[in-house]
């Protein structure tokens, strides 16, 4: 381990407020919102990793690995979501599919 | 030497994304993050993980971020100038969440430091395949599901006409 594992904690952190903050801040907007959530994502691949390192596992890269796939099916999964709703509405403001029908 | 490397590495992760996260048009948001990804990848060599580091660069910057840019372009958003970023009454929650959050983990870092083991340590494409498919053989199975639940269920969402 070359850094403390703090420093690397004190990173992913940081990183996931700033998803978080995208997340909420931009939460009238769709795409806005997920790039908020693959930010967080990452951050907590970071935390795998590093806890990997500092402890001499490989458990953290793998736990990674299987992160970084849900990470690609919910993106396509919800990208194509996205692209039905624009479709339906001409717009990706998620303030406009606030009503469910059928 | 390799300390040096990590704090740049982190320095342009937390710029590229901070830039993300304020930028007003899309494409330019993922553009950040793209850059933020590659860097995130240098910081996963450091720590031992090539194949992670090889893995983010080919998967995230390479395919996640390329099928934002896809979508975004297919979508014809309007114009670009009027796309803005959220007002001050918008940001605030997100700015009291975060600092709640990081003051909870400045406090628990303050209080107790875990050791650092001395020395560096590398896993090579075999140990890793080997842990991955020995001990976590069915996490495999279910990644390949979940994958073909994903792929099924985009294809029926982006099908044309929906019955």
């Amino acid at each position: 381990m070359i850094v403390p594992l703090t420093h690397v904690l004190i990173l992913a952190g940081i990183i996931f407020v700033m998803g978080l903050a995208c997340a909420i801040a931009w939460r009238s907007n769709l795409i806005m919102i997920l790039i908020g959530i693959e930010i967080m994502l990452n951050a907590a691949m970071l935390a795998f990793v590093g806890g990997g390192a500092h402890w001499r596992l490989v458990d953290g890269q793998v736990f990674s690995l299987v992160i970084m796939a849900l990470t690609s099916s919910e993106v396509s999964l919800a990208l194509s979501m996205v692209v039905y709703l624009h479709r339906r509405k001409k717009t990706v403001s998620a303030d406009e599919f606030s009503d469910m029908k059928g | 030497m390799e300390q040096i490397f990590f704090y740049i590495l982190a320095a342009v992760v937390l710029v590229a994304t901070l830039l993300a996260i304020t930028e007003g048009h899309a494409v330019h948001a993922i553009v950040y993050l793209a850059t933020s990804f590659f860097a995130l990848a240098g910081i996963f060599y450091l720590l031992g993980a090539p194949l992670i580091a090889v893995f983010e660069v080919i998967i995230y910057a390479g395919a996640i971020m390329v099928l934002f840019l896809f979508v975004i372009m297919m979508l014809d958003m309007g114009q670009p100038e009027k796309a803005r970023g959220p007002s001050l009454k918008q940001w605030w929650p997100a700015l009291l969440l975060g600092a709640i959050i990081l003051g909870a983990m400045f406090t628990l870092f303050a209080t107790t430091i875990p050791e650092t083991l001395a020395g560096w340590s590398y896993t090579d494409a075999r140990e890793f395949s080997r842990v991955l498919f020995r001990r976590y053989g069915v996490a495999v199975e279910v990644i390949s599901l979940q994958l073909l639940f994903a792929l099924v269920g985009a294809l029926y969402l982006g099908r044309r006409k929906l019955p």
